[in-house]
């Protein structure tokens, strides 16, 4: 009577190499004493071999209903699964010599890195609100640490224990908002709740309900960064390594929303609950959008400017989750959603990966940051100037590039939806957007050089970091069908 | 539909209570007493002997690395208890989770005894 794998139990095959993978670099780093290169390069393979049984999976429709009442592997699931194995793998690429450069050469880097992956692909794959925050926890605690990986730099450890505080806080802010939500409807489970939310318009829901729904909001606004709620985002960004700000600003992100969008569609639906959360999420967005573009705007640190713009990339997608409240609309919302993020992670790390090759020479911490060290960079660094502004183009939602369509579809959802103020909106702040992306692009080009110091040499592996960055911008801009194939009838 | 709401009223009274004996004593305290201050009786209470040098000094990291791995053991006994007294119940099955279980905390020991987490220096 061996029942410790049945046959049942293969689709959790992808977190069980990761598991493995995180364990053996951890091994191989304390007991075999290996550096930080091996640790990257196995901590890569795993990451790849588990995001090639994820696609294998997807290709099949090899999908998993329920295990044991705690994990849903869905199309849902294991699509956000393969976007976070692929963050994951780009910033394990971007990151080795960053880890050895530290002097330290400290291969748990990368065992954070795999644990991390490990949490979101939890938070994308539960139906069920314990797991889901035990994945959250996974997530945030492996995190906090990497915010504070450069240990001896003061900004880092302040990052580190700010991110900590308010991570923590907002983190019982959702618990208190399940332990509610659980006194109401007497369920953790998305689909029991459902069952006591879906009453016609006029019967009585208990009210701890409706206050459990709002914190939980509120911890999750907290999580993906939305406006009231976002001020810990570049104080964080700017204080973390940079590949560890890129890996935060596109990973979490991703598992952020794919939290929201699990928890919101599955769970608080219903006609009444609905439209209570629809009206306060249209708030956020537009708050988000606004706010996150404007104050970029502002920002003369690169880091910063970055942080506010995933401020406003996250309002954008939050139109997205708005817009599949409606049936109708929901598959088209869903997979804009997908496909927005998948191009928004690659351009988003290909940028902070310029920034952390370009930061790394300097030695005080705040060099090298700045606006101004970028003028005159297409003289010094010609590919490197190219390849910014690649990604600034994208970012901003220009053609050629994932960006243009990931807005696109996005927009055209909310139009289709009939969401006209928020589909106003967010164009209109795309124009803002533009204005801070190409400034990077115009201190390149057009300004004079402030130093005339050469610029970082490339590894090999950061070479191939960038390089997927760039072929998957490109890729995904001009060939999207394949992944809308994979992104469709998503929940 | 139940009424919710009443069953808390117990705790509500008190929580009223337990506000207001403290403030009432005290005002009611400060009505009353007389008041004769002197140097003596500012001083914070104290006893024994005076201390030497700074109270406040920093704790060597071990004493936390320390402290997390006994939390980390004492936790795997409250899982291993109960698997002990459920064992025939749970069988193979419940049998090898727990192997899993221990191999992940072995792994976890085996690195903070390689990286020196067990040397006192």
């Amino acid at each position: 009577m061996i029942r410790v794998l049945p046959y049942g139990m293969l689709p959790l095959a992808p977190i069980l190499v990761l598991a493995l993978t995180a364990a053996s670099v951890l091994l191989l780093v304390s007991l075999f004493r290996k550096s930080g290169r091996e640790a990257g390069i196995l901590a890569l393979v795993g990451t790849l071999m588990a995001g090639a049984i994820t696609i294998r999976f997807l290709q099949l429709g090899l999908f998993l209903r329920r295990v044991s009442g705690a994990l849903v592997l869905d199309r849902f699931a294991l699509l956000f699964s393969l976007l976070f194995l692929a963050t994951a793998a780009v910033t394990i690429l971007a990151s080795i010599s960053f880890v050895i450069g530290e002097g330290k050469d400290l291969g748990e880097y990368f065992v954070l890195i795999l644990t991390s992956v490990l949490g979101m692909i939890l938070m994308a794959s539960s139906e069920n609100l314990l797991v889901i925050f035990l994945g959250l926890e996974i997530l945030s605690l492996s995190l906090y640490t990497l915010a504070g990986f450069t240990r001896d730099r003061e900004k880092s450890v302040e990052a580190a224990l700010k991110y900590f505080l308010l991570g923590a806080f907002s983190t019982a802010f959702i618990l208190y908002g399940v332990a509610l939500l659980y006194g109401a409807t007497r369920s953790i489970d998305l689909q029991g709740i459902v069952r006591v939310f879906s009453v016609p318009l006029d019967a009585a829901i208990d009210s701890r309900a409706f206050v459990g729904m709002g914190l939980v909001l509120v911890g999750f606004a907290f999580k993906v960064g939305a406006v009231p709620f976002h001020f810990w985002i570049p104080d964080v960004y700017q204080g973390a390594p940079t590949p560890v700000a890129g890996f935060m600003a596109a990973g979490t992100k991703t598992a952020a929303l794919a939290m929201i969008l699990r928890v919101f569609l599955v769970g608080f639906q219903g006609p009444r609950v609905v439209a209570s959360w629809v009206s306060i999420l249209t708030l956020l967005a537009i708050a988000t959008m606004t706010v996150g573009n404007v104050v970029a705007l502002a920002q003369t640190n690169i880091k910063r400017m970055l942080a506010y713009s995933s401020v406003a990339h996250a309002g954008y997608l939050m139109v997205g989750v708005i817009v599949s409240s409606d049936r109708g609309s929901r598959q088209g919302a869903l997979s804009a959603i997908a496909y927005y993020l998948a191009g928004y992670i690659f351009m988003n790390l290909g940028a902070f990966t310029v920034v952390s090759l370009l930061g790394r020479r300097a030695a005080e911490e705040e060099e090298g940051y700045s606006l101004y060290d970028y003028s005159g960079l297409a003289r010094r660094q010609p590919v490197l100037a190219a390849l910014m502004t690649a990604f600034m183009l994208s970012l901003t939602g220009i053609p050629p590039m994932a960006g243009f369509l990931g807005k696109f579809f996005l927009f055209r959802a909310a139009v289709d939806g009939r969401f006209y103020l928020l589909a106003i909106v967010g164009v209109l702040n795309s124009v803002i957007g533009a204005c801070y992306y190409l400034r990077v692009v115009v201190h390149m080009y057009m300004k004079e050089a402030s130093t005339a110091e050469p610029g970082p040499t490339l590894t090999v592996s950061e070479t191939l970091s960038l390089a997927a960055c760039l072929f998957f911008t490109l890729y995904l801009g001009l060939l999207p069908r394949g992944f809308l194939e994979m992104a469709r009838s998503l929940l | 539909m139940p009424v919710s709401g009443v069953s808390y009223l117990p705790i509500l009274i008190f929580l009223a209570v337990a506000i207001l004996f403290p403030v009432v004593s005290l005002l009611l305290a400060r009505v009353v007493r007389p008041s004769n201050y002197s140097r003596a009786k500012m001083d914070p209470y104290e006893c024994g002997v005076e201390t030497q040098g700074e109270p406040r000094q920093r704790y060597s990291i071990h004493y936390y690395v320390i402290a997390v791995l006994f939390v980390v053991f004492d936790v795997e006994t409250i899982f291993l208890f109960p698997w002990a007294v459920k064992y025939r119940a749970l069988g193979l099955f419940g049998f090898v989770e727990m192997l899993v279980f221990l191999a992940i905390l072995v792994i976890g020991y085996l690195y903070a005894w390689k990286k020196g987490a067990l040397e006192w220096v």
